[in-house]
């Protein structure tokens, strides 16, 4: 009789406890001015001119500071809203005229903008802040340089609020290239406080804590875990955000991300797999949106500089007995449409009818395969990224096959995620699979980066053409509309020639939301901009 | 005594440095590349290169590792930006709080089960013991893992949203011990110990259904030994209450190897619970050292091997103590 007392009691005290913690009711709140977003991976640095700044910083960054510049917006065709890389608007500076002979831009900075700590923004913040960006090295000065922004004289305090900026030459990027995540401004006075003689620019303290003006703070920082806003009631550089706090979780599997997000525990979720936004869209309470990445191109790259392929007959041939259409529906289910030039489909110079290899056409390619120094074929091998092995490798499948039918053996070569970027610069692989995006939205950015013989580290084909560069170089600062047009129609013209790379699709910046969610806007840095999302 | 155990786990320590040093940089992958971004030139590298001190000779790099541990420096992560001693303080307790848990949850349910088997091999309670021993063995974390949460949380609701140690509008309990557990205790918040409580249930389940196997089994097979033994026949023999028998003189003397096993496992936990704090997004040590290595991002893994390293001398450590405990004929050699 005792033991079975002991056992009942054990047994329902088990069950008391269970069941309390599982039916507890979830704390509601603060959620319908809470925003939960769950990504994959978060960031590494609150800083993004800081070593090694990964992609989500640009999302920080975007949020928690302010640039001189942004852009303006447009509905796309779909109904869902774009940034407009055509349309340039203030956010710091109110007003901005360049000077008579073309040489300098004045800006007029706002007056009651403050940051985080109140603090009023001045010109002297955004002469720090840009002297800081072309100084440090790495990333953030090379992502000035591609506006010709190169030494700090040419950043020009003229009073508290009113500053210039003078041109070494005229770069119709300058302009652009001060609304992208770099050019932020700093709250300099703070950063001051916390630079030593050994770390002049505060890199060490900045990696970890936040001296912007932006429309959210960064209310805590767990790295590898969390990232949680706040709005910055005081923001006056655009009207006040609707969300009062984001939350932005990692959760790294994919799986409980999806769980997340159909349960309706996540108000947005990122980094899916295609196949998986292809089924979200299906679901009636969640609204999956889909963006073709501005400039961006998944494609094949051919070694140039190594034989076989720097054969150009043999590079043709495998243009012409490329399976483009049936790769793309394997790799993205449908989410990204075919690309048959080498130019992305919402980029200036995009004409389908330009490109010869729209379709597959196996006699040619044998033809050109039987004129090229290799009649018989030859073995050579294809990477690609086995971190992104989910869209990368039916992609090399069905490319496998297909050279196989010209008499080319190629040996699928999976490269691990790390070692896939030293892999590159070595540039001896023969066959790559690979996915390259611009921030700004030019054709001749694009080139200039994959093409042109100053050998980028993402010219993977080791491409080099005196004709081509001549293109691109003058297509960078052709100020002629007319004249520009052509030379960009000539560099594709040329690239549609030489085939270096063979285009493959434009990558889609999907996210999935719930249907209470609205005000997603697509940025070419591919992060989440809180400042215009509404709950209801 | 137990300072000379320690001293006998210092060599071992010493080689753990040198090998998890060497195997880093015997890894493919260049560091540099990986972190100068995407658009970086080569120039771009070769200066992140020199930043992390990679362009220096190996052995230079090791001394200049040496200097740094030896003043508590375990260098900077680059994947999360931070100091690996501080990341690894905030991880391992949460790393530690579930291994436990699920040792504990599979305690539970192991220790009875395998004392039931015992007693009565051949019956009914032996062949479902036989079957739970076999599924935690043969199915693999990431399966049940994925599983629990397809079940319990997508599609029946009951377990909380797999999103890491605390649900997200919780704040977290002021840092004293590093378990949330007990600093939601000792924070004297019985609702945060619930909320708690709440999200380490399907990561303990996942662990505690992997951990069973090894302990139902171990048990079983000491009490049988046990039970076989001289001098539980005398017991019996001298008409002492099964009782008394079973958990007096039976139990206790089947412990030792149940202990030993119950060490094994732990560490085994701590290996599995990669995949498990992936799928539940959980803060822990492993996941960060994967995240790690496939950046080739060496100080974070340098830090962890130290660590796991540390934790085991520990863990043994404790386990020749428990030996003492349970049975004092026991002692340790010395």
């Amino acid at each position: 009789m005792k033991s079975q007392w002991w056992k009942a009691a054990i047994l329902s005290a088990i069950a008391l406890l269970l069941s309390t913690a599982m039916a507890m009711p979830s704390f509601s709140q603060d959620r319908s001015d809470t925003l939960l977003v769950v990504t994959e991976g978060g960031p590494n640095s609150m800083d993004i001119h800081g070593v090694g700044a990964n992609f989500q910083v640009y999302g920080v960054t975007w949020n928690a500071y302010d640039r001189l510049l942004t852009y303006g917006k447009k509905t796309l065709p779909d109904g869902t809203v774009s940034y407009d890389f055509t349309k340039l608007e203030p956010e710091l500076a109110q007003r901005w005229w360049l000077s008579a002979d073309g040489m300098s831009v004045t800006f007029h900075l706002r007056k009651d903008a403050k940051f985080h700590d109140g603090t009023p923004v001045t010109a002297h913040d955004v002469k720090w802040s840009f002297d800081r960006a072309v100084i440090v090295g790495g990333f953030p000065t090379f992502q000035m340089n591609a506006g010709s922004l190169e030494k700090p004289e040419q950043f020009v305090v003229l009073s508290d609020h009113s500053f210039r900026i003078n041109f070494l030459r005229k770069d119709k990027l300058t302009l652009p290239n001060l609304a992208v995540p770099v050019p932020v401004v700093f709250n300099s006075a703070l950063a001051k406080r916390h630079a030593t003689p050994t770390d002049p620019w505060a890199m060490a303290w900045l990696r970890n804590n936040t001296a912007g003006g932006g429309a959210y703070k960064v209310e805590s920082w767990r790295p590898g875990q969390e990232t949680v806003f706040v709005r910055n009631d005081d923001w006056k550089s655009g009207p006040l955000p609707k969300i009062r706090r984001v939350v932005v979780r990692e959760v790294p599997s994919a799986g409980s991300r999806r769980a997340l997000i159909e349960r309706g525990d996540a108000d947005i979720v990122l980094d899916l797999p295609a196949r998986d936004f292809v089924e979200l869209a299906k679901m009636a309470n969640l609204t999956v949106i889909g963006t073709p990445v501005e400039n961006a191109m998944m494609y094949v790259g051919l070694n140039a500089k190594h034989p076989p392929f720097s054969d150009v007959r043999v590079r043709q041939a495998v243009a012409y007995a490329l399976p483009r259409k049936r790769i793309v529906e394997a790799a993205t289910y449908g989410r990204s449409a075919p690309l048959v030039t080498p130019v992305a489909s919402n980029t200036f110079g995009y004409d389908p009818k330009m490109s010869p290899y729209t379709m597959q056409n196996l006699s040619k390619a044998k033809a050109l395969m039987a004129q090229s120094g290799f009649p018989n074929g030859f073995d050579t091998t294809l990477s690609f990224n086995a971190g992104f092995a989910a869209t990368n490798e039916p992609m090399a499948i069905l490319l496998q096959e297909s050279l196989r039918l010209i008499g080319i053996n190629a040996t699928i070569n999976k490269i691990p995620g790390a070692v896939w970027r030293g892999a590159l610069l070595r540039k001896d692989l023969p066959v790559i699979l690979n996915v390259f995006s611009g921030w700004l939205n030019y054709p001749e950015y694009f080139y200039l980066w994959v093409l042109h013989s100053q050998n980028s580290a993402f010219n993977t084909s080791s491409y080099q053409s005196p004709e081509m560069d001549k293109l691109i170089d003058a297509a960078r600062f052709e100020t002629d509309q007319k004249r520009y047009a052509e030379q960009v129609r000539e560099f594709i013209n040329v690239a549609l020639r030489d085939v270096p790379i063979l285009p493959l699709f434009q990558p889609s910046m999907d996210v999935a939301m719930q249907k209470r969610i609205s005000g997603y806007t697509y940025w070419f840095h591919r992060q989440i901009d809180f400042r215009s999302l509404v709950k209801n | 005594m137990v300072g000379r155990r320690l001293a006998t786990a210092i060599p071992g320590v010493i080689g753990v440095i040198v090998v998890t040093f060497l195997l880093n940089r015997a890894l493919p992958g260049d560091p540099a590349a990986y972190f100068a971004g995407p658009a970086a030139t080569p120039q771009a590298i070769e200066e992140i290169r020199t930043r992390l001190g990679l362009n220096r000779s190996l052995p230079e790099q090791f001394v200049l590792y040496i200097r740094d541990l030896a003043r508590g420096d375990l260098g900077h992560s680059l994947t999360t930006g931070q100091p690996v001693a501080a990341d690894l303080r905030a991880r391992l307790p949460a790393s530690l709080e579930l291994a436990f848990c699920g040792l504990l949850l599979a305690l539970a349910i192991a220790l009875p089960l395998g004392v039931l088997a015992a007693t009565r091999p051949g019956s009914g309670v032996d062949h479902v013991t036989r079957l739970l021993a076999t599924m935690g063995n043969s199915l693999p974390v990431f399966f049940t893992g994925l599983v629990l949460v397809y079940v319990l949380y997508y599609l029946l609701g009951w377990a909380p949203p797999p999103l890491g140690r605390l649900e997200v509008f919780r704040e977290t309990p002021p840092a004293i011990t590093g378990s949330y557990l007990i600093d939601s205790l000792l924070a004297r918040d019985p609702g945060l110990f619930l909320a708690v409580a709440k999200q380490l249930i399907l990561p303990t389940m996942t662990l505690g259904l992997a951990a069973l196997a090894p302990i139902t089994r171990m048990t079983r097979a000491a009490m049988l030994g046990v039970l076989a033994s001289d001098y539980v026949r005398t017991a019996r023999a001298n008409g002492l209450a099964p009782r008394t028998v079973l958990y007096v003189y039976a139990l206790r003397n089947a412990m030792l190897p149940v202990v030993t096993t119950l060490g094994l496992v732990l560490s085994f936990l701590l290996g599995v619970s990669v995949v498990v704090e992936k799928i539940y997004a959980w803060p822990g040590i492993g996941a960060y050292a994967l995240d790690s290595v496939i950046a080739s991002d060496y100080a974070p893994v340098q830090g962890f091997v130290l660590t796991m390293a540390v934790v085991y001398v520990l863990l043994n450590l404790l386990i020749d103590l428990l030996y003492g405990v349970i049975d004092p004929r026991v002692q340790i050699e010395s």
